[in-house]
């Protein structure tokens, strides 16, 4: 089957070099190749184009470090059923249940055929969320628990249905789309760079900076070639932003397991991280800081200083939190074996980053499709671990905190300050054609894609955080765990709700 | 093992800020601008038309806290009329004043809008709950972070509690999607009264670059009234702790 094949370096692609083929032969080329760890899907979305409905596909092949682009269309008001991929490989679940929610196309076969955020633009308006459809199961000794939208701590809401068989969990179903504000429609909704530099920020403000790295990626690869100190500045925010929340999960864990003295501690050492940010753009979260083709930011001397000997002391002190950790039976005790999710399972669901590495799958794409100083100044080895549990996803945790104060001191050792691009809100878009970002968060894969029309305006943007593929993992991390084990694995992937509702 | 645990408290030392009022924030943090007109206003109109969220206004000259998501951009194309100080004081009773003039020094606190109940019944203890309506999550994390380690609000008594039954107000962050709007009408109302209404960040103020989008619900805040307004892109826990003081009665501006 026919592919454009391009790279995570290359500029934008034009649509009219992105191959057209036939739902049936993509459905066999994908039925194939997905059974293949070395495949999986970055985004598949459809779009309206004049009167047809067009399907993009972007496809990573990890081993080669290619990006494969390929479509397939159907006339809009055609209704015939297209034999759906999630039978097959649940992984493609999310991106079929959206093209099914926002266009009515109608998947045959297809096992999960529900909601996925119930966006104000969805075809079915009586589909809301007070109907969820709720998976169900009949039995006397088994009972539901429903805890949300409104969780017990200051996090954002989701819907969460447990069917339990006493203590155990049987089942956990996962119902979001509370936090749908339509980012995805702000996006074309403007012309203002700015302004959409600002929706890209606000995405998930825990990944502000991977998001709004993602949003310049995909317009620079549009516009402008810039400068590789730019690419190595924004490489240090983003492994300032990995620090900032591999340590703030850490001590979450700790105070699911009442362990007062990590938590603490990591309180204390994330503050340091989320300050330094601030003294470098203002923001304690990067906001501010990534704009396209430059940065009213850039470092100075006395910056880089100042997150030099930052970075080193909380390297140190985090290192003395995580020896602490290792040698706690108490703790290891609660995380050891505890939410298993076997690399089999993380591989079937298309579970990425931090959460896939845990569980032995490595899926980086610092590595498999290096950008900005990855493959260059940094030569990444992926922090992989094998047990699937909540310990490994800590232990990702523990070691990446350490590999990112390392990867931002080599970077800064010999950095000489030489940006002077300034941002620009006015540069031209290259038309008809389509561009992306992609890049690994602290999360995960975060991938955004432009479509720009004739006039060079953006006319669609898609957008998928990590937690798109991995809240199944939550769900099967928790299956005959005890319930009350549920918030040290809902922790352990701290997934993210708007990211994922847009 | 004790040793690494004593190793970890060692380096950990005292980490709580012991005077709160006594705090101030990084010279390159964005708080409250300063406004100053000139006779040319053509920097500041580009500015406004630049500004995403439009929340700047060249005749009469204004710029609204509300709105503003303070990401500096209006400074740097008008820097001899916009400035931004690193004052974090920027909570309001009052809607109203957030919306910053020039020769204005600091955001107006009201505390004649503040009613009398609530220095009586909360000045000792207020608990509360939050509700993030499509919060980004940067904003829950920084209300998190004002119970941490270094901003240890809990000295005063007030806490984020879990159930809305435990709680004397609601903290709202985010801009209201529709999805949420009714969650949040159902933990309001099962707040026993006297209660509060606090709004937190930008984007919950005005719905900040949602405030046009078909999946936002606000009119919960028409049909509720509002004590305490607070801006922020997220807001800083500073802001927030001086905000609710304020309304405590326990400091003045």
């Amino acid at each position: 089957m026919k592919y454009y094949i391009t790279d995570n370096c290359a500029k934008a692609v034009e649509l009219k070099d992105i191959p057209e083929v036939e739902y049936a032969a993509f459905y066999e080329d994908l039925k194939e190749r997905l059974s293949d760890e070395r495949y999986h899907i970055a985004h598949y979305f459809a779009r309206t184009e004049d009167t047809r409905l067009k399907f993009y596909l972007v496809l990573l092949d990890d081993e080669e470090q290619k990006v494969m682009i390929t479509s397939f269309a159907m006339e809009y008001y055609d209704d015939i059923a297209l034999p759906s991929l999630t039978a097959l490989h649940p992984q493609v679940h999310p991106f079929e249940r959206e093209i099914a929610e926002l266009y009515n196309v109608e998947f045959d076969s297809m096992p999960w055929n529900k909601p996925l955020r119930f966006p104000f633009n969805r075809r079915n308006r009586n589909s809301t969320m007070d109907n969820y459809p709720f998976y169900t199961i009949e039995g006397e000794s088994l009972h539901e628990v429903n805890v949300g939208p409104i969780h017990a701590g200051i996090i954002e809401p989701g819907a969460f249905r447990f069917i339990c068989n006493g203590e155990n969990v049987l089942h956990l179903e996962i119902a979001l789309g509370y936090q749908h504000r339509g980012v995805e429609n702000e996006f074309t909704s403007t012309d203002n760079r700015l302004r959409q530099t600002l929706l890209a920020e606000s995405i998930a403000g825990d990944s502000a900076v991977s998001h709004s790295t993602a949003f310049v990626n995909a317009v620079e690869k549009l516009s402008a070639q810039v400068d590789h100190n730019l690419d190595i500045e924004r490489t240090v925010a983003l492994e300032l932003e990995r620090m900032a929340m591999h340590i703030a999960d850490t001590g979450a864990l700790c105070t699911d397991v009442a362990y007062q003295l990590g938590q603490v501690a990591c309180e204390a050492l994330r503050t340091v991280i989320i300050n330094t940010t601030q003294a470098w753009c203002g923001n304690r979260f990067g906001k501010g800081l990534i704009r396209p083709c430059g940065t009213n930011k850039p470092l100075t001397k006395e910056k880089i200083e100042m997150i030099i000997n930052n970075v080193t002391d909380v390297r140190r002190r985090y290192n003395e939190v995580k020896d602490d950790i290792e040698s706690s039976p108490t703790i290891l005790a609660r995380f050891e074996q505890c939410g298993l999710v076997p690399k089999a399972e993380i591989l079937n669901i298309g579970g990425v980053g931090m959460a896939a590495r845990a569980s032995g799958a490595k899926r980086d794409i610092r590595s498999s499709h290096p950008y900005a100083a990855y493959g260059k100044e940094i030569s990444h080895e992926s922090v992989v671990k094998r047990q699937g549990d909540v310990m490994s996803r800590l232990a990702v945790r523990l070691d990446e905190v350490l590999q990112a104060a390392d990867n931002i001191l080599s970077l800064l050792a010999s950095y000489k300050p030489s940006v002077t691009a300034r941002p620009d809100y006015e540069c031209k878009l290259q038309p008809n054609a389509l561009s992306f970002g992609l890049l690994e968060g602290w999360r995960g894969e975060i991938c955004h894609i432009a479509i720009t029309n004739e006039e060079g305006n953006i006319s669609t943007y898609k957008i998928k955080d990590p937690s798109v593929h991995n809240w199944l993992g939550l769900a099967i991390a928790v299956r005959s765990e005890g319930i009350s084990d549920f918030p040290i694995n809902n922790k352990s992937f701290n997934l993210s709700y708007c990211g994922h509702d847009l | 093992m004790i040793f690494p645990k004593i190793k970890v408290l060692h380096s950990h030392g005292w980490q709580y800020i012991p005077d709160l009022n006594a705090v101030t924030l990084t010279e390159e943090f964005r708080g409250r601008p300063v406004l100053t007109p000139t006779a040319d206003m053509r920097d500041v109109e580009a500015a406004a038309k630049l500004c995403p969220v439009k929340a700047i206004t060249t005749a009469p000259f204004t710029l609204d806290l509300g709105k503003c998501l303070f990401c500096g951009e209006c400074a740097l194309r008008a820097p001899q009329n916009i400035r931004f100080t690193n004052d974090y004081k920027i909570a309001s009773t009052s809607r109203e004043a957030l919306v910053i003039k020039p020769g204005d020094e600091r955001v107006e606190f009201h505390p004649e809008n503040v009613r009398e109940e609530i220095f009586k019944l909360f000045g000792h203890a207020l608990k509360l709950r939050q509700v993030s309506a499509a919060g980004d999550a940067s904003v829950e994390m920084e209300l998190n972070a004002s119970g941490n380690v270094n901003f240890d609000f809990g000295r005063y008594g007030v806490e984020f509690v879990a159930s809305p039954r435990h709680a004397d107000g609601v903290v709202i962050t985010g801009p209201i999607s529709q999805n949420m709007a009714e969650a949040l009408e159902i933990c309001y109302n099962s707040i026993p009264h006297p209660k509060l209404v606090i709004v937190c960040g930008s984007e919950a103020c005005s719905g900040g670059l949602f405030a046009e989008s078909k999946a936002i619900d606000r009119s919960f805040l028409e049909r509720y009234p509002v004590d305490l307004w607070l801006p922020g892109t997220p807001t800083h826990p500073m802001t927030f702790i001086d905000g609710v003081m304020n309304l405590l009665g326990k400091k003045t501006r």
